[in-house]
């Protein structure tokens, strides 16, 4: 029996999840609003001048963009898992891990990325400098790749709880701050005009950590969910 | 070798084991615990700098070390549990959450009330107390994973992918946090580290670890062996055992 | 050292006891709730052979 090769099969989950979520794109734009709305709260909450505004902005841009992926993770499985496209999956004898990143990649491709492209603007608003956007949007970049892996896994433990994503977001924060001290941090370097190219580099390097491990505690986590 | 490690992975016998070894972990914990508190709170002597305050170290250092431990413990339970499909070790990973768990809230309680009269506020973020707290919330994590599944063996291979993925985060953890603290000005000389103390001070501190670490061992024999209850579907030698 | 100073832990007393005692709780709660998991899954596995024994009667 001829097997399609793991990288076009991974190519092909890639593009359907982009396809369908094509179909509904009012659930790819949710996150983003969530985006917007977190962070109008921080300035209501406090004060509207963007000097002292300034001073938490890098935080404050990384906390809410952290949160709206999280609020889309939670769904990442759960249609595959409830109509048997995951069992097929795990029977067919292809690698799990290179699937099931190709959907973590899909999904950072929704909603993670314009995430990063909003974060500009989002962070303007909050008093953050120009001169940082550029660090700002790398951390990001970095940041919510990493969060889609660390969320895969936990959405891929959490699939068949009710009310998951409460629990979802329990299991992934604690494991995210790193993710959040070193981001926020960089942003913050960049303000104060001092090189962010230490705490970038760790951002970097967890995010490869999480992408050779991820795979493998998701595909572990998934056999789990849909074995009976 | 294999077939004394092969007979402690069978549940009757581990059963037994356990609850021979609990008395013996018990009573010597309290010897322990008690000798140790006389020591700290009695024989030291009170601090060139802090005063009696000091003596809070001799429970606050050896909760926060329990619940490193025992983290790790949990993990490498579950591991033990994944890899070698051994449903023991997945009971005892579920054993020793609860009792982590506490002594990480109880680290922190202590070294809340210890800031206290050494920096005048209850809460302060250092890098010991805010890894403490990340901690109790990937032990409250791991638990609310667990009880979120009916099926026991379900909710045995969820919790231990978590409790993998937590403990190679927990490294990650610690060092972002500490980095972290050395980054602003205002960061308190975190008088929660063990000071240059002499070594007689040091003693109680020993003990009470000790005394910790068999208490562990004694709340594990008896959680372990309700664990095993609840694993159990051939009753024949459950029969024998109540 | 004698119980005034004891008692008083040169005026830490409150910090000091409240930490001993949160401790004693802490390691007292253990010893409850240990012993009481340790007995309900007894008392559910008697329950279980008793209802095997049944439907085999």
């Amino acid at each position: 029996m001829m097997r399609t090769p793991i990288v076009e099969a991974a190519r092909l989950v890639f593009r359907r999840d982009l396809t369908l979520a094509w179909r509904r794109w009012d659930e790819v734009a949710q996150p983003l609003i969530f985006y917007v709305v977190v962070t109008t709260m921080f300035p209501l909450a406090t004060t509207p001048d963007l000097t002292q505004l300034r001073v938490i902005s890098g935080g404050v841009v990384w906390v809410a963009a952290l949160l709206a992926s999280l609020l889309a993770l939670e769904a990442l499985f759960r249609a595959d898992v409830e109509d048997g496209t995951t069992e097929q999956w795990v029977l067919s004898g292809q690698p799990l891990g290179w699937l099931l990143l190709a959907k973590v990649a899909a999904h950072w491709v929704l909603t993670g990325l314009p995430l990063v492209i909003m974060s500009p603007i989002v962070g303007t608003a909050l008093g953050l400098p120009y001169g940082a956007w550029g660090t700002l949007m790398l951390s990001l970049l970095l940041g919510t790749a990493t969060l889609s892996v660390l969320g895969g896994i936990g959405a891929a433990l959490t699939v068949g709880v009710r009310r998951g994503s409460v629990l979802l977001s329990l299991l992934v924060l604690p494991l995210a701050m790193p993710l959040l001290i070193f981001g926020a941090r960089a942003v913050g370097m960049a303000m104060d005009g001092e090189s962010p190219a230490g705490p970038l580099q760790l951002l970097a390097a967890i995010f490869f950590l999480a992408l050779s491990l991820g795979p493998l505690a998701m595909s572990a986590a998934i056999r789990i969910s849909v074995e009976n | 070798m294999w077939t004394w490690f092969h007979k402690l992975a069978s549940p009757p016998h581990a059963y037994r084991m356990l609850g021979k070894m609990a008395p013996w972990f018990g009573w010597t914990a309290l010897a322990f615990i008690l000798v140790a508190a006389w020591w700290g709170l009695v024989k030291a002597p009170p601090d060139y700098q802090q005063g009696d305050a000091f003596r809070i170290l001799y429970v606050h250092a050896p909760s926060a070390w329990m619940s490193m431990f025992a983290y790790v413990a949990m993990a490498a339970a579950a591991a033990i549990g994944v890899v070698w499909r051994i449903k023991i070790a997945h009971a005892a990973a579920a054993a020793g959450a609860p009792i982590g768990a506490s002594f990480t809230f109880l680290a922190l309680a202590t070294g809340s009330i210890w800031g206290k009269p050494m920096w005048g506020t209850w809460w302060v973020w250092d890098a010991r107390l805010t890894s403490e707290l990340l901690l109790l919330f990937l032990y409250l994590g791991y638990m609310a994973l667990r009880s979120s599944f009916d099926d026991p063996q379900r909710a045995d291979r969820a919790s231990a992918v978590l409790a993998i993925v937590g403990v190679i985060n927990v490294p990650i953890i610690h060092y972002s946090v500490k980095w972290w603290t050395t980054l602003h000005q205002a960061a308190s000389v975190t008088k929660l580290d063990k000071p240059s103390i002499a070594l007689p001070m040091l003693i109680p501190l020993f003990l009470m670890i000790i005394g910790f670490q068999l208490y562990y061992g004694w709340a594990l024999c008896r959680r372990l062996r309700g664990e095993i209850l609840r694993r159990e579907r051939n009753a024949a030698w459950l029969k024998e055992a109540s | 050292m004698d119980l005034q100073k004891f008692l008083t832990m040169g005026g830490y007393a409150g910090f000091v006891w409240s930490a001993y005692g949160l401790t004693t709780v802490v390691l007292l709660w253990n010893w409850w709730a240990a012993r009481r998991s340790e007995a309900e899954a007894q008392a559910s596995a008697r329950r279980r052979i008793t209802l095997s024994q049944e439907s085999r009667s």
